[in-house]
């Protein structure tokens, strides 16, 4: 893996049957690359809650990923509503989903403790009626 | 235990033919929140759940589980069966509650690591 590797991915809004689409197909390409496998969950894992994220509170939006020797990087932006209170978002259990994504086994308040959890740097740029951008590093 | 040999104990039906019956299946967890599967689920090769959508089967990929057994008589739609056979992850249904399909697994030697 000398050179950068980097993919692009559409997020498509209130499509709860392609959601995780991207953070499958970034999955795959890691098995491919041969990537250890404990790093290709916990790419995989933050990934994933960040693009249900972009789907649920985001109105889909997109997803950039750029692979090195040392590290994987997912910008994962979206036009939504933005996080009012990030400190309060990151706690375990806080969650603003409606019933009907807690119907479909999310909304319960882990997937940011769970991005934070997985990936080596995480970095949530946000404001209030600006939209979301979330930045996820794990180190190869 | 072979997925053939979980589908056989609980009584299931099985939806998927893409899967790997050579698999030896040794944990496995039951929660019907996907993101607390992530988080407090470790090495687990099965999942129970009584939550029937898409991204049970997102998640059990995510996580490398190998089958997703659906409890209290519930079944997958034709869209996820379709997901899960590209994903080679097992399929079941049985309809026995959550509490006695995972006892009976636990009799039989099925542990858990993490929910």
């Amino acid at each position: 893996m000398g050179q950068v590797i980097v993919r692009d991915y559409d997020i498509p809004a209130d499509d709860f049957l392609s959601a995780g689409e991207a953070s499958s197909a970034v999955r795959n390409l890691l098995i491919q690359l041969g990537v250890a496998p404990d790093r290709i969950k916990r790419t995989a894992i933050a990934m994933y809650e960040a693009e249900i994220n972009a789907v649920i509170h985001g109105h889909g939006g997109k997803a950039h990923v750029e692979i090195k020797s040392d590290r994987i990087t997912i910008v994962i932006s979206d036009e939504g509503p933005g996080i009012e209170d990030l400190e309060l978002a990151m706690q375990e259990g806080y969650s603003t989903a409606p019933d009907s994504i807690r119907e479909m086994g999310f909304g319960a308040g882990m997937g940011l403790p769970n991005m934070k959890k997985n990936a080596d740097e995480l970095v949530i740029d946000t404001a209030k009626g600006k939209g979301t951008v979330v930045t996820i590093t794990v180190y190869l | 235990m072979k997925i053939s040999e979980i589908a056989t104990l609980l009584n299931a039906e099985l939806y998927t033919v893409n899967h790997d019956d050579t698999a030896d299946i040794k944990s496995a967890c039951s929660a019907d929140l996907m993101s607390d599967v992530m988080a407090f689920s470790k090495e687990n090769a099965l999942l129970l759940t009584g939550l029937v959508n898409p991204q049970v089967i997102r998640t059990a990929e995510m996580m490398d589980m190998k089958a997703i057994i659906f409890v209290r008589g519930k079944k997958p739609l034709q869209s996820m069966i379709e997901l899960a056979e590209e994903k080679k992850i097992a399929l079941m249904s049985t309809e026995y509650p959550l509490f006695e399909a995972s006892g009976r697994l636990y009799m039989s030697g099925i542990r858990g690591n993490g929910y």
